[in-house]
């Protein structure tokens, strides 16, 4: 609740709706300006900045021009403290009207609005669904949970354009009994926020053959700027992730120099991304806004990514993975996704995670988290002969700790530095 | 002084691979098939390791040659190899 409290008083807001139990919490929890508490709707709240009322809001909303602030969206910092990521109304249409282009919607249409409202998948579920008068189906967060009871909703309800994180997805070729329903309504099905196992999303085009599949990729700094349209049928030697594509949403994209971001591969380095849909600003926070962009001889502002990536003549940008996920381990250059990646490649295996530590003794530990599927759990030496089988002897990790889950995020991504309190 | 039996050799072998190595493994899985420099138990760093606390905990000296997976790869290799040394140490 602090955290709720602090992001509200951070972006200034005007006025807030909240859940009547939360409410007590929340307001023993603001530090901001003196609020006025009003009865709304049900088991709803409006809180609102006591100055609101005197304010000419009617005049203000006239007043919108492209280049206000749309919304901002709070991301967790590498440093703990949550930024606010400014985007305006020219950013959020880019994206809309590239969507609009590439899939076709129509008011025929039923999305599904899985994502909850502070991740930025929740810009195409409720403004694309409205640009073309489609049907929004509002999912709650008890069977956005439940695979079973998600499964049922997404053919009882008819969706036909479903966009979620590929864990969701991978939950609902596991668990959800996809084979017991019929999702036949659905046409495209897109998928953003991590990379997306091949292994798995065969699984769900086998349960869910009819759709066209998208990879999209885009941080929330830039929303989607690149985008892969899975081939149909996937090879059957494909083992690698797909390719995050090539950009869309108006924006145009580069890799950095090696030197920015200390890439020191010639094929690979950091992605830059430049257009429209990029974000304003961090809110209040200009020397991190400052570092977040590269600014070229003819003015033009670069986003950095901070993910690396390497560029192919088929397939687009490849995601390597975050560069700061990258760790030199003896010498060698360990890109920790890729270790993940192979990990992938066991079929006893249904979730990894695979994070750094420190070592006193030893410098960089690789620690792989590790989900077995149902049956029996694989001794470590079984999953360290597996490793090297798969990878080269300095990227074999030292420890394997096996989780019944990995820990998740609010937006479904894993926890990463929850992990690293595991070890 | 009377040589130590190959069995505690390997044992005490065997609990150091799974001590420093294998946190956290069933020490069932460790057995004497189980191929370690080839199985990526022991890379290059680890098995240095393995050389120093074998030489200091039975007085052995490993040689270089010695330090591959023709000599270290199982558990009943790298006893032998120890009791080897200790029978010249005589």
């Amino acid at each position: 609740m602090s955290r709720n409290a602090g992001i509200l008083a951070d972006c200034d807001v005007s006025a807030a709706l909240i859940s009547r139990k939360l409410v007590a919490g929340f307001l023993e929890a603001w530090r901001g300006a003196p609020l006025t508490v009003m009865e709304y709707h049900g088991d709803y709240l409006l809180l609102l900045r006591s100055t609101v009322r005197d304010e000419q809001s009617a005049d203000a909303e006239q007043n919108v021009s492209a280049d206000d602030i749309a919304y901002i969206l709070y991301t967790s910092g590498s440093t703990g403290k949550p930024k606010g990521v400014v985007h305006t109304h020219r950013s959020a249409l880019s994206f809309i009207e590239w969507c609009s282009g590439e899939l076709t919607p129509d008011n025929e249409d039923r999305f599904s609005s899985h994502a909850p409202f502070h991740f930025d998948l929740s810009i195409f579920d409720i403004y694309v669904s409205l640009a073309h008068g489609a049907t929004l189906v509002l999912i709650g967060d008890e069977s956005g949970k439940q695979p079973v009871a998600l499964a049922r909703l997404i053919a009882e309800r008819r969706i036909s354009i479903w966009y979620s994180t590929p864990s969701v997805l991978r939950f609902l070729v596991e668990y959800g009994r996809l084979d017991q329903v019929d999702c036949s309504a659905l046409r495209i099905v897109l998928f953003a926020g991590e990379v997306f196992p091949v292994k798995q999303l065969r699984a769900l085009k086998a349960a869910w053959p009819g759709p066209t599949y998208y990879n999209l990729y885009g941080p929330t700094e830039t929303n989607v700027c690149t985008f892969f349209q899975i081939p149909d049928p996937i090879p059957e030697d494909r083992l690698d992730p797909f390719p995050i594509g090539r950009a869309c949403s108006g924006d145009r994209t580069m890799i950095a120099n090696a030197g920015h971001g200390g890439a020191g591969n010639s094929m690979s380095g950091e992605l830059l991304v430049s257009g429209e849909s990029v974000m304003q600003a961090y809110w209040n926070l200009p020397e991190a806004t400052d570092a977040s962009f590269v600014v070229d001889e003819s003015g033009v502002r670069w986003y950095r990514t901070g993910d690396a990536v390497l560029e192919t003549r088929e397939e687009g940008y490849v995601f390597v993975g975050r560069l700061d996920r990258m760790v030199k381990r003896r010498g060698y250059r360990v890109e920790l996704g890729e270790i993940e990646t192979a990990l992938y490649v066991h079929s006893g295996i249904s979730h990894v995670a695979v994070i750094s530590s420190r070592d006193d003794d030893d410098g960089v530990i690789i620690n792989a988290f590790v989900v077995t599927a149902e049956g029996a759990r694989p001794s470590i030496i079984q999953m360290k002969r597996f490793c090297t089988e798969q990878l080269p002897a300095y990227m074999v990790p030292d420890r394997f700790i096996f989780l019944d889950a990995l820990p998740r995020t609010s937006t479904d991504k894993v926890d990463y530095q929850q992990l690293s309190q595991l070890v | 002084m009377q040589a130590t039996p190959p069995s505690d050799i390997k044992d005490a072998i065997k609990q150091y691979i799974l001590d420093e190595f294998l946190p956290g493994e069933n020490p069932d899985s460790l057995d004497d098939s189980t191929p370690l420099i080839t199985g990526g138990v022991l890379d290059s760093i680890a098995t240095v390791r393995l050389i120093a606390f074998i030489e200091e905990r039975f007085g052995v000296q490993v040689d270089p040659h010695e330090m591959n997976a023709d000599y270290l790869n199982f558990l009943p290799d790298i006893a032998a190899l120890v009791a080897s040394h200790l029978a010249d140490n005589k």
